[in-house]
C-alpha cells in the first residue's frame, strides 16, 4: 500500500530537511512542472481526480481552472494556502505541516506556477508553534538554492512566499474571511461572487488550497494522474486519504489509506476499536461540523460522495468517536458553543441564531428542558441552513445538531423527562 | 509635559519591516499587532494609537481588528497565559475534570489574572492535537493526555 504523503516522516520527531527531501524524490515534480506549459499542469491536476482535503472536496483541478490566465488576466496573482486547521477535531494537517515543510512548500510553487501567481503565503494557525519552526527554515533552504526567488530554476518563473501566522478565530478557515485576515482586516467572509479566483487577495486572482491537497501535487506531477487516480478506492475521485479518529478507542491517531476505506475499516483495525468498557455510539466523521453517522453507516467508504450519500460530510477525514459514557447532549453543548462563540457575528441568523441554540441546549443539559425545545431546535436548523446565511459556518454549526436530533432523539425526551441529564450521577 | 513614547525604536522598525510582504500598510496591522505583544505582553491604548499613526490607519480601525482576534490581548495577562482546550475531542476525554481543578487550583475564572500575576485562564478552540486529548497550552508549550496529577506538577514549571 503506497503512502506518498508520509512514508518518509522521520521517527525521531524532527522535520525532514531540504537535502533529505530531496533524497526521497523531492523537488523533481518540480522540475517536471516547470518544463511544462501551465494550463498542462492544471488538466493534469483535474485527470487526476484530487479533491480539495480542507472538508469541502471541491476539485481542485476544477478551481485552478477558473484563474484567468495570459496577458489580459490581473497581476500579480497569488496562491494561498490555507494551514489554519481548526475544525475542531482536526490534527491531520499538523502531521505534514510538522514532518515535511518541503512537500507543502513544492506543492504551492508548482501551484503557483500552474496560475501564473508570482506571490505565495502560508496562512499557519497561532498553535502550530513547531510547524512555523519546520516552515520559516524550509521556505530559507528552498530561498538558497533557488527553488524560491527571480528566475527559479532558470525557468524564468519569479516566485516570493512567505509565513503568516494568524492570531485566532475559527473564521480564517473561510477562504474569502481569510484573505481578509492576510489583508490585514477583521476575518469577516466576503459576498461570493465574485468568487476568490477572479477577485481574491488585495482583489487579484488568488487560490486558496488545504495543506493536504497540496501535499498531493508533486506526487502528482512526478508520477502521473493514473497512478494517483488508482490509489484511491473510489471511483472518481484520486488519492489517498490522512484519516484520524480522537475519542474513546483504543489507538486515537492518525493513518494515510487509499481513498475510500470504509469507516469500519478505520474505527476497528486502525483505531483498534473501543477502549475497554466503553461501546460505540455514533461518530462525526469529518470534524466538528459534520453530521453524525451511527452503526448503520459503518460500511460506508470515506470518500465525499459515498459519506454524503448516507447524510453527512467526509470533511476534513478527521472522526470522532462518540462513546456510551458521554451524553450526547453535552457534546452538542461542547459543539454549538464554540459555533456561537466563533461566530464572526456578521450576518444575523448566525449571530443570534448560535447563542440561541447553545442556551436551548444548556437548559436540557441542566434538567430545564421542554418539548417545545426541540421544535425550536429543529426550527434553527431549517432557518441556518445553507442559503441562509453569509457564509458555510452556521449550517456547518448545524449538521451534528439536526443529525443528533434524528439519532439520538431518545436522549433528548430521556433528559426532558426526567428534568435531569442521565449520564450524570 | 510629552508623553513618553510606548514603541521602542527596534519595535518600530520591525513594523516597518513588515509592510515588505504586502502592497499596502494596513495589510501589516495584524503583524504589527503582533509584534507589540511580543515586547509588551499586551496591547494598551496607548500602544494602539502609536501603531496607528504607523499603519496610517485611524485608531478605531487598528481596535476593530484588535478586538476581533482572540490571540490579541486588549487587556493586561499574566507572566504564562493558559489556553485550555475546550473544544470536542477534549470535552469527550475528560475536558470537566482539567478546568475544574485548575478553577480550583488557581482560585480563578476564564478571563482572569491570579493575584500574583503568574497565570491568565483563557478557553481555547480546538488546538488541533484530538489524539493526545485533554490538551492545553502554557505560553508556546503543548501539553498532552491530560490528567489532574499530571497537570499539578506541569503548572509548577511555570514560576
Amino acid at each position: 500500500m503506497e503512502k506518498p504523503l508520509t512514508e518518509h516522516i522521520k521517527t525521531d520527531g524532527t522535520w525532514l530537511t531540504l537535502t533529505e527531501y530531496e533524497e526521497t524524490g523531492g523537488y523533481q515534480g518540480l522540475r517536471k512542472a516547470l518544463s511544462m506549459d501551465p494550463l498542462a499542469i492544471t488538466k493534469l491536476v483535474g485527470d487526476s481526480g484530487l479533491k480539495g482535503r480542507g472538508g469541502a472536496g471541491f476539485p481542485t483541478g476544477k478551481k485552478w481552472s477558473m484563474i484567468p490566465m495570459g496577458k489580459d488576466a490581473h497581476y500579480p496573482k497569488y496562491f494561498v494556502v490555507n494551514a489554519d486547521e481548526m475544525e475542531p477535531g482536526s490534527f491531520k494537517d499538523r502531521l505534514l505541516l510538522e514532518t515535511n515543510p518541503h512537500q507543502i512548500i513544492e506543492g504551492a510553487i508548482i501551484g503557483a506556477f500552474a496560475i501564473e501567481a508570482n506571490f505565495s503565503f502560508i496562512f499557519l494557525r497561532w498553535a502550530y508553534h513547531k510547524a512555523a519552526k519546520a516552515i520559516t527554515q524550509a521556505l530559507q533552504e528552498a530561498y538558497e538554492v533557488g527553488y524560491l526567488g527571480k528566475n527559479i530554476l532558470g525557468s524564468g518563473f519569479d516566485l516570493e512566499m512567505s509565513l503568516h501566522i494568524s492570531v485566532g478565530r475559527y473564521m480564517c478557515g473561510e477562504e474569502t474571511a481569510l484573505l481578509n485576515a492576510l489583508e490585514g482586516k477583521r476575518a469577516i467572509p466576503r459576498a461570493k461572487p465574485p468568487y476568490p479566483v477572479v477577485s481574491g487577495l488585495f482583489g487579484k486572482p488568488t487560490i486558496v488550497n488545504n495543506v493536504e491537497t497540496i501535499c498531493n501535487v508533486p506526487h502528482i506531477l512526478a508520477k502521473g494522474a493514473d497512478w494517483f487516480m488508482k490509489l484511491s478506492k473510489s471511483e472518481g475521485e484520486g488519492g489517498t486519504k490522512l484519516y484520524g479518529a480522537s475519542g474513546r478507542v483504543k489507538n486515537p491517531g492518525l493513518w494515510e489509506l487509499p481513498l475510500g476505506t470504509t469507516l469500519r475499516e478505520i474505527l476497528e483495525v486502525h483505531a483498534g476499536g473501543m477502549q475497554d468498557g466503553y461501546s460505540f455510539k455514533g461518530v462525526l466523521p469529518g470534524g466538528g461540523s459534520t453530521d453524525f453517522l451511527t452503526d448503520e453507516h459503518l460500511d460506508t467508504p470515506m470518500d465525499f460522495e459515498s459519506v454524503q450519500k448516507v447524510g453527512s460530510r467526509m470533511g476534513t477525514g478527521t472522526i470522532i468517536v462518540l462513546d456510551d459514557k458521554t451524553c450526547p447532549i453535552g457534546m452538542l453543548r461542547s459543539l454549538e458553543h464554540f459555533f456561537a462563540h466563533e461566530s464572526c457575528g456578521w450576518c444575523t441568523p448566525c449571530r443570534e441564531g448560535l447563542p440561541w441554540t447553545a442556551k436551548l441546549l444548556d437548559a436540557i443539559d441542566a434538567g430545564r428542558g421542554k418539548m417545545k425545545d426541540l421544535e425550536t431546535l429543529e426550527f434553527h436548523t431549517k432557518y441556518m441552513a445553507p442559503g441562509n446565511t453569509f457564509c458555510a459556518l452556521a449550517p456547518g454549526a448545524m449538521e451534528p445538531l439536526q443529525s443528533a436530533l434524528k439519532y439520538f432523539r431518545y436522549d433528548f425526551e430521556k433528559h426532558i423527562h426526567e428534568q435531569k441529564c442521565p449520564w450524570k450521577s | 509635559m510629552t508623553q513618553e513614547q510606548i514603541l521602542s525604536e527596534k519595535e518600530i522598525s520591525e513594523i516597518k519591516d513588515s509592510f515588505k510582504h504586502f502592497p499596502l500598510k494596513s495589510a501589516a496591522c495584524i503583524e504589527g499587532l503582533k509584534i507589540v505583544q511580543k515586547y509588551h505582553r499586551w496591547v494598551s491604548d496607548e500602544a494602539l494609537k502609536e501603531l496607528a499613526a504607523i499603519l496610517e490607519m485611524s485608531v478605531d480601525a487598528v481596535d476593530s481588528v484588535a478586538t476581533y482576534y482572540n490571540l490579541i490581548y486588549r487587556k493586561p495577562v499574566g507572566r504564562h497565559v493558559i489556553h485550555v482546550c475546550n473544544s470536542v475531542s477534549c470535552y469527550i476525554m475528560g475536558y470537566d475534570e482539567i478546568i475544574a481543578f485548575l478553577r480550583h487550583k488557581l482560585g480563578i475564572e476564564y478571563g482572569e489574572t491570579t493575584a500574583d500575576d503568574r497565570f491568565t485562564l483563557l478557553s481555547v478552540s480546538c488546538l488541533g492535537d484530538c489524539d493526545h486529548a485533554p490538551v492545553l497550552m502554557i505560553d508556546d508549550d503543548l501539553h498532552q493526555n491530560l490528567t489532574t496529577d499530571k497537570l499539578e506538577k506541569i503548572l509548577n514549571n511555570y514560576e
